[in-house]
């Protein structure tokens, strides 16, 4: 449950949330995604207010959660296909990116034979297809290796350009991304404030 | 149409690797034959009788296949995926009814000769013109009204249950317009075509459905 969240977040800019499991981050993203509909309160994205007019900024969103959205029986390369068709996205769109992410050797493979690693990393393909603004990221580099972390910095990185709102439980590498932070206790917002000017005993309380 | 083509290729594609839904729905029907067979204790039945056993058999089996029609999507994050896309959601309603109905196609193809063989007295062959298109048209108000309670039911906890007392009722008279419809076409010298009244409802049956589904099926699909 979240209550009183308040903030604008700026085109181009990128908001970690931070908080302990069960603060409200993966709610809070949900919210963003469309995919949730808030009880009170007004959200808006691209000036856009949801969940009234969710379906014109869905294409212009890309979401990385937990749960990878992925089909276990079918290959990465199927996956893409069948999301790239979703959001009319070509092929040859899906072949950039599994060359990207260093996947196009095992596209073919089903995904529920791949490593947790590698299904993130097709996650991170199915989360940028169709070149979204806004990046809702969940844990992005959960079961990353150093390697593949920096094969999906691209996409999803700062580097990106992307309007980006990321959480992680790694949160002095969270606030060396963020030109925002906004910490979650309890689903209430315990601070909204620049990386600069976060109180290192305010962080530690939220994970306390 | 291109969003509901695609969900459908991927649901056929889905059912071609994982073959769970149609083998399990025509095993059922077979199986409910064989055990009929027994059970009544005749070695054939025709008419109004033979409607009944063919069409609840296939209403069962049905509930099979309704039953497992959106757990892909629940359990590997398909509504998510779905719901994030930029397209007209009662695409997958579309795309949903229209799988069951394929299914229910091949269920029939395999179980209507069995039955034919197993308990049926007079010839099928002079009935299946007949047959076909009351199967059809019942096909369609359990594709339909299937997908709009399977959708509902994955959404809960008892989806194994919810599914037949939300289903049942509501495909009770497609049940009753399918059985009286095949009824005259099964007994020996009988009519080869089937009675327009029990036609009609069917027909009717299907397009109030399909309309009152596709005006509900967004709000079903948020959270």
């Amino acid at each position: 449950m979240l209550r009183d969240v308040s903030l604008d977040v700026p085109a181009g800019s990128t908001l970690a949330v931070l908080g302990r499991n069960g603060a409200g981050k993966s709610t809070l993203l949900r919210i963003l995604a469309t995919l949730l509909r808030p009880h009170a309160g007004d959200v808006r994205l691209f000036g856009e207010a949801l969940p009234r007019r969710g379906f014109a900024v869905r294409g212009r969103l890309g979401l990385l959660a937990h749960d990878p959205l992925l089909y276990r029986d079918l290959s990465g390369r199927e996956n893409l296909g069948y999301h790239a068709r979703l959001h009319g996205v070509g092929s040859e769109r899906v072949e950039e990116l599994l060359e990207a992410v260093g996947m196009g050797g095992r596209a073919d493979e089903p995904v529920r034979l791949l490593s947790r690693g590698m299904v993130q990393r097709l996650a991170v393909c199915r989360a940028v297809l169709h070149d979204p603004s806004l990046l809702l990221l969940d844990e992005p580099l959960a079961n990353l290796d150093p390697a593949a972390t920096d094969l999906v910095a691209p996409l999803i990185g700062r580097a990106c350009g992307a309007t980006r709102v990321l959480t992680s439980h790694d949160p002095q590498a969270a606030l060396a991304e963020a030109d925002l932070v906004l910490g979650l206790e309890g689903g209430r917002a315990a601070f909204v404030t620049s990386p600069d000017q976060v109180d290192p005993a305010a962080v530690k309380r939220l994970y306390a | 149409m291109r969003t509901a083509l695609t969900v459908l290729r991927k649901d056929l594609l889905l059912e071609l690797r994982g073959l769970e839904t149609l083998p399990a729905m025509i095993l059922f029907a077979i199986v409910t034959f064989v055990i009929f067979h027994f059970g009544l204790n005749r070695d054939t039945i025709d008419g109004q009788l033979a409607a009944g056993v063919l069409t609840v058999t296939l209403l069962f089996a049905a509930m099979l296949g309704i039953n497992r029609l959106f757990v892909a999507e629940r359990e590997q994050g398909g509504f998510d995926a779905f719901l994030l896309a930029p397209v007209d959601r009662s695409a997958l309603l579309v795309a949903k009814a229209t799988a069951l109905f394929l299914f229910l196609v091949v269920l029939e193809v395999i179980a209507v000769p069995a039955f034919g063989l197993l308990l049926l007295g007079p010839s099928l062959g002079p009935a299946l013109p007949g047959l076909i298109a009351v199967l059809a048209l019942g096909d369609v108000a359990l594709a339909v009204i299937g997908t709009l309670v399977s959708a509902i039911a994955v959404q809960t906890r008892a989806r194994d249950l919810i599914g037949p007392i939300i289903g049942l009722p509501l495909l009770l008279p497609a049940l009753i317009g399918m059985a009286r419809g095949a009824g005259p076409l099964l007994v020996a010298h009988g009519s080869s075509t089937p009675p327009g009244r029990w036609v009609a409802i069917l027909a009717l049956y299907d397009v109030v459905f399909a309309l009152l589904s596709y005006a509900v099926f967004d709000f079903l699909l948020e959270d």
